[in-house]
């Protein structure tokens, strides 16, 4: 069936530990070996990728003592792409009164996730939830204020308690600067290195352990080894696949899918998140998508004409021939259920005929009404910065007339498979934030991505690290060992491949031709045929881009156009692996809608007969269909219903 | 719209550089201005020849990457703003547009607009952080800030570290990215503990960088693309005097 076969679960162990789900954390803790201070110093991590989840274990574990070597693509570690995320951060604080509480949070994003995630690592998500806004307020982010000097909260997408913190728009940008400069005050102590404009290119594995990387050195083009007694991968998620996405253009999904081809299962790669918020596309020269906080989805109503192809302007449009298709459909949540529903509501209409814009590929998002009863100040303080960007890029201005919307690719739920620990079925590896696959499930809310990056580095890694540290024998190991030679050698070849095609074509022509294919096929809607399509296609563009790719220059320099290729290639494997993925999964789940399994009303309807799984998959060589191996999701808190915001 | 650029082009940093001219061709007023240059790196990839190197990243404004000095202005000519979020609208067809990298001593080019700005990183090193190790925090509301504080502090955080203001001066002073970070950290009561170390240690190390000294041109306000106020360079000075006659009772 599709290639995909199954066998025993052979290297899935998900250590979770045994007890009430509320005490599991602590006594998991609690049963972890603890390294003696004094021989911390002698382990080298190293960590790759500096966002949220990177930075913050750095500076965690160098803090313990440990010896951390640092990794990452930009010229400074504060660039990492956690930096763009707007609107917030969750925590079960419940300052604001309002019932919330861990057990709430817990609930409410496993609910979110379409019970597609882990009860054990949720719940450990919301338990520690709370002490990463501690920790963010005592390292000084500038979190948003009552006047009584306390910590403002908001609702966030999807959410009926206001258990989100931010820091105006900016939220990611201020957290990543508060782990940025703990990791840095770190560097000053001399526990932690920083290597930036490093691009880690290969995993070194030696006798079935993760000890050590190679990184390409982006200025000389130079290919380095690192030694390591464990390796973290923070590399983020693969959302850039499709081309045009939220992400930053050197977003990349290249250390996790090598990770991937040497020994790591890669688990739900379909789960995809779109978002529901973003400017749309204007042309063809398009280099990304620029996303709109869905705060905005709190004030602003969405809504398109009842007519097919109306072409009035907005203004012109009284409000009987409105649909405003999230409060008819949802009358509860509204224009606050979940991304996944909000994006796919906003394809329908687009498909029905709809859409708005040049295009036809938008939707309204009017802040008329809460102008109206709100006033300019409180819109402006609220969204200022969001309505002057929106500005900025289309040369409208959304306090006169309604913001034009669309969903854009944003989010990868599906990672790398993690345990209960956060380490990958390559022991030694581990996996945190958006590369992996824990905690979000099918669908992932608003404001918890923050979360999870620093739940993962400050309050989890550090713990489990320990653990593994403690228990596994590790030989000594250097880069004189004959592994790092032989990586270094495949991967200059590999490299000097791609330099001699000297073919025709951009790397970029063909990521686009992929994001496109893959975005019109395997994005918001899904079926068998358009995915068998893909299937058919990217063997084909692989084989293509290997041909006919042109990258100029050589290895031995500053050469953007290289890095890119390099990343292509993976996109080029990566995409066919979360086609695959979509195609087995023949039910809806959150962010993976079959179209061949809906209800009625057109909602994503789950089969947990036959799909209540986590589904990993391993790499059986190149040119061979990969293996899929399940783990099994039991629910004993959270009892799995169809999911509703009507 | 057609337009002609003047693009430094310069090997690595051990080599000479210079002003080559490239025709960009059909391009879209809504397209941003890097795309605009990825439109003309495209056509010179398909020709095997080698790109202009530019930094860029989140292209939205936010990461500090994106570093283009456009006809003489760091970030181009719309006041606050980063070279990433600029429009092709804001130019005519026909226009000569001329590119170049950051100039600073500190920021020495790696290769045609690309600059290493690892200083900044070096100087937050210095001092630009809180020193609280992770687990030891109290609630977070035992610590109350007032609304203004957390608004100016907020002000002054909004820093993207990418260096235009160190481009912009004619001293090639990195006063208005440090007066930030110290600005931000003096403005809340978490920062006060090390009030007076941090201010000493950060300009300690900015001359050693290789950074000049701030003589209130004012064109790092002028340039800054978050819009950061030399009101904190104010700050950043009072700071620094304080903790200067501090020292001098103990």
């Amino acid at each position: 069936m599709n290639g995909a076969s199954t066998k025993d679960p052979i290297k899935m162990n998900a250590a979770i530990p045994d007890g009430p789900i509320q005490e599991k954390w602590d006594k998991h803790r609690f049963d972890l070996k603890l390294i003696n201070p004094a021989n911390k110093r002698k382990y080298e991590i190293l960590v790759v990728g500096t966002g949220l989840a990177g930075a913050s274990a750095a500076a965690a574990l160098s803090e313990l003592g440990y010896k951390v070597k640092v990794f990452c693509i930009q010229d400074s570690p504060r660039r990492a792409h956690s930096i763009a995320a707007q609107g917030g951060i969750n925590a079960a604080k419940n300052y604001p009164n309002d019932s919330d509480s861990v057990w709430r949070l817990f609930y409410d994003t496993v609910k979110g996730g379409d019970y597609r995630a882990r009860e054990a690592n949720v719940y450990r998500l919301a338990q520690v939830s709370n002490a990463i806004i501690d920790h963010c307020v005592a390292l000084g982010v500038p979190f948003a204020r009552e006047y009584g000097g306390t910590l403002s909260n908001r609702s966030f997408g999807g959410a009926q308690v206001s258990r989100t913190f931010y820091a105006r728009g900016q939220t990611g940008q201020q957290l990543l600067l508060g782990a940025y400069s703990a990791m840095m005050r770190q560097v000053a102590a001399g526990g932690v290195e920083v290597f930036a404009r490093r691009e880690m290119v290969e995993l070194v594995v030696i006798d079935g352990r993760a000890r050590g990387v190679v990184c390409r050195n982006l200025v000389t083009g130079k290919l380095e080894s690192y030694a390591g007694h464990a390796v973290l991968l923070c590399t983020g998620g693969y959302g850039n696949v499709f081309y045009l996405s939220t992400n930053a253009i050197n977003s990349n999904a290249s250390a996790i899918w090598r990770c991937h081809k040497k020994g790591a299962l890669f688990a739900n790669p379909c789960y995809t998140q779109i978002h529901p918020t973003c400017i749309p596309v204007s042309g063809d020269y398009q280099s990304k998508l620029t996303l709109m906080s869905e705060s905005l989805r709190n004030d602003g109503r969405i809504w398109v004409p009842k007519k097919k192809l109306d072409g009035r302007k907005p203004s012109e449009i009284p409000e009987g021939e409105r649909d405003y298709f999230l409060e008819r459909k949802y009358p509860s949540f509204g224009n606050l259920v979940p991304r996944d529903v909000a994006s796919r509501n906003a394809k329908q209409v687009a498909d029905d005929g709809r859409g708005v814009g040049s295009t036809g590929f938008a939707v309204y998002l009017d802040f008329a009404d809460s102008l109206k009863r709100l006033g300019v100040d409180v819109i402006r303080e609220r969204y200022g910065n969001l309505f002057e960007m929106y500005e900025h890029i289309t040369s409208e201005d959304p306090y006169q007339s309604p913001m034009r919307i669309y969903p854009a690719a944003h989010y990868t739920m599906g990672g790398l498979w993690v345990d209960y620990n956060l380490m990958t079925s390559i022991p030694g590896l581990f996996a945190l934030g958006e590369a992996n696959f824990s905690d979000h499930g099918a669908n992932r809310l608003g404001a918890s991505a923050l979360m999870q990056g620093l739940a993962d580095g400050y309050f989890i890694a550090p713990y489990t690290l320990g653990g593994y540290l403690g228990t596994a024998r590790l030989d000594k190991v250097d880069t004189i060992h004959p592994a790092f030679a032989e990586v270094e050698g495949a991967v200059r070849e590999r490299l000097q491949k791609l330099l001699s095609i000297k073919g025709k074509r951009t790397p970029s022509e063909f990521h686009r031709e992929l994001g496109k294919l893959l975005w019109d096929n395997c994005g918001m809607g899904r079926n068998e045929a358009g995915l068998m399509k893909c299937l058919a296609a990217i063997p084909q563009m692989r084989e293509r881009y290997w041909k006919e790719v042109m990258v100029p220059g050589t290895n031995e320099e500053f050469n953007q156009a290289l890095e890119r290729a390099d990343r292509v290639a993976d996109y080029l494997e990566l995409s066919e692996l979360l086609v695959r993925d979509a195609l087995h999964r023949k039910e809806s789940c959150g962010g993976h809608f079959r179209e061949e399994s809906q209800t009625e009303e057109g909602e994503a309807k789950r089969d947990d007969a036959n799909f209540s799984y986590v589904g990993a998959w391993e790499f059986a060589g190149a040119g061979r269909d990969p293996v899929l191996h399940k783990e099994p999701l039991a629910f004993e808190y959270v009892k799995p219903s169809q999911r509703s915001y009507k | 719209m057609n337009l002609t650029l003047k693009v430094w082009r310069q090997k690595d940093g051990a080599s000479r550089g210079a002003l080559e001219t490239y025709a960009a061709r059909d391009i879209s007023p809504d397209a941003s201005f890097l795309e605009m240059i990825d439109i003309v790196n495209e056509e010179l990839i398909r020709e095997g020849k080698d790109p202009i190197a530019f930094d860029n990243d989140c292209r939205e404004g936010i990461c500090g990457t994106c570093s283009l000095v456009v006809n003489g202005r760091a970030h181009g000519p719309q006041r606050n703003h980063t070279v990433c979020t600029l429009h092709m609208r804001h130019f005519k067809d026909g226009d000569v547009i001329v590119v170049e990298p950051w100039r600073s001593r500190a920021f020495p080019v790696i290769k045609d607009c690309v600059v290493d700005r690892a200083a900044l990183d070096r100087l937050t090193a210095a001092g630009g952080y809180i020193s609280v190790p992770t687990g030891s925090a109290v609630d977070a509301n035992a610590i109350l800030v007032p609304r203004d504080s957390a608004e100016k502090a907020m002000d002054a955080a909004a820093c993207i570290g990418c260096g235009a203001c160190v481009a912009a001066c004619p001293n090639a002073s990195v006063s208005l990215f440090l007066a930030a970070k110290i600005s931000q950290l003096a403005l809340l009561p978490q920062g006060q503990p090390e009030r007076e170390r941090r201010v000493k240690a950060m300009t300690a190390l900015m001359k050693a960088e290789g950074f000049g000294n701030c003589s209130w041109e004012r064109e790092c306000e002028a340039t800054c693309p978050k819009d950061i106020k030399i009101a904190n360079i104010s700050r950043m000075n009072r700071e620094f005097l304080l903790a200067a006659l501090s020292s001098a009772e103990h």
